[in-house]
């Protein structure tokens, strides 16, 4: 059996999740890989969602939000360009291929580019193979 | 009433929990006074043995400090849980990994590589690593297995409570050990002897809006002794942290390390840094974001110093 990967996605809701909609309802054909999470802005993700999908056997994870300057709330994306670059290089610490983590803007409407991007996420991920990320030990440390 | 029976031990850890509790000074008469130390390595002449031949749940309170990171400390970890009523983690080791927790970013090989060939102490011409077992003509001497992965206590064994810092204050451990001998004890598994709330709430800098336009290091930068750490582009892990110790090192001149583990309710310190730090930086352009990022020297190890193998991603993936 091919190895297909399981790809978490988080989409703000404004142009990102429009985007991928416009996508269906355009009848784009696209890798059908990448489970949608809707969050009401990408300055809303907080990089433990992006941990913890990783932890949870995720093969890679994208976040898709709205393009710089277009954010329905102002600023909320320049918020996540700040995360995502510190998160990015925490991955890297931990030996996570860049590839499996991506960040990327799209609009309302283009959703071409986001059959592109899902399709170009879905392909890398597929050449690296299955995350190496073993399952976090079943106990919890405390009560956190 | 008895008194009780109380232990102390000391696994993949520095020894300074030990000091700290010497710590509360002439109260260590009272703690004499309410229990009788049954088992306490650094202190005490009593032998595992001593240990193994207890009935099960002879000791009331157990203090366990330190990481697992070997078989040693593993079979202590079980025999002290079977041993022990109420086994508490004490300290960042055994609460969320601590210090050794950050070998949990190499394998057993590059360790073993670095401590017995590359360091340049190391005078070894034969190539010698430890090994597990040994024949020798007497017979078969052993030590314990260095594991590749440091563990903390609660992923090892069934703990009942954590109490965190590294190591936890003086003050803290008296008021815990008042709360054991009091016999009323929180619900089990909670994080005792610290806080809900974060270091910022402790600590006595003014808090103003946060700008961050470039990161600084205290070993290059002399900070102000009023402002808050991060204002001045000091990397301070109070937002992301368990309060709990009085704010020590802010008011000592020197940022939050995060030893006291994340707040209640956030699953992962590092990415909670992460978080609270981007949030504040000043810029919006992707090139000007990656040039303040790029001065903080190793954001994995500043964020989540004390708690990898606590975190959502526990060690270095291989």
């Amino acid at each position: 059996m091919t190895f297909e990967p399981k790809i978490v996605g988080i989409l703000c809701n404004w142009c990102s999740y429009t985007g991928a909609d416009l996508a269906g309802t355009s009848r784009i054909k696209y890798a059908p890989n990448v489970r949608v999470v809707r969050v009401m802005c990408s300055g809303r993700v907080d990089p433990t969602f992006i941990l913890k999908a990783f932890a949870d056997g995720a093969d890679g994870v994208l976040v898709a939000g709205c393009h710089p300057g277009d954010c329905h709330y102002i600023e909320g994306n320049y918020k996540t360009i700040r995360r995502m670059a510190l998160l990015k290089r925490l991955l890297a610490d931990y030996g996570i291929e860049p590839e499996r983590f991506r960040l990327e803007w799209v609009s309302a409407g283009e959703g071409d580019r986001w059959a592109q991007v899902v399709n170009k996420i879905t392909e890398d991920v597929r050449k690296l193979g299955p995350t190496k990320i073993k399952p976090a030990a079943k106990k919890k440390s405390s009560a956190a | 009433m008895a008194k009780l029976k109380l232990a102390s031990y000391w696994a993949s850890a520095c020894g300074g929990c030990d000091v700290a509790i010497l710590d509360i000074h002439e109260k260590i008469l009272d703690l004499a006074a309410a229990a009788d130390i049954v088992f306490w390595p650094i202190a005490t002449d009593f032998k595992y043995s001593d240990v193994q031949a207890m009935p099960d749940g002879h000791i009331d309170v157990t203090l366990f400090h330190g990481a697992v990171r070997n078989s040693e400390n593993a079979h202590l970890a079980h025999l002290l849980r079977a041993k022990t009523k109420v086994l508490v983690a004490f300290g960042s080791c055994a609460h969320i990994g601590g210090i050794p927790g950050l070998a949990n970013l190499f394998t057993r090989e590059e360790i073993f590589r670095r401590v017995y060939h590359e360091t340049p102490s190391t005078v070894n011409p034969e190539g010698v690593e430890p090994q597990t077992k040994l024949a020798v003509p007497e017979g078969e001497i052993t030590i314990p297995e260095f594991y590749n992965t440091v563990k903390t206590l609660g992923q090892v064994v069934d703990v009942d409570y954590f109490m965190p810092g590294c190591p936890p204050t003086p003050k803290q451990i008296w008021s815990v050990v008042q709360t054991i001998v009091s016999g009323q004890l929180p619900p089990k598994g909670s994080v005792i002897g610290a806080s809900e709330k974060t270091q910022c709430d402790e600590c006595p800098r003014p808090r103003k809006e946060k700008k961050i336009t470039g990161f600084k290091r205290i070993a290059t930068a002399q900070p102000d002794p009023e402002t808050c750490f991060l204002e001045q582009g000091f990397l301070c892990m109070g937002p992301v942290t368990r309060g709990g110790c009085d704010a020590r090192c802010q008011l000592s001149g020197v940022p939050c390390r995060g030893c006291y583990g994340p707040p209640a309710g956030v699953l992962d310190q590092g990415a909670k840094a992460i978080s609270a730090i981007a949030s504040v930086i000043e810029a919006k352009e992707e090139v000007e974001v990656q040039r303040i990022i790029d001065q903080i020297p190793d954001p994995l190890r500043s964020f989540n110093r004390f708690g990898i193998p606590a975190s959502l991603i526990t060690r270095k993936v291989l």
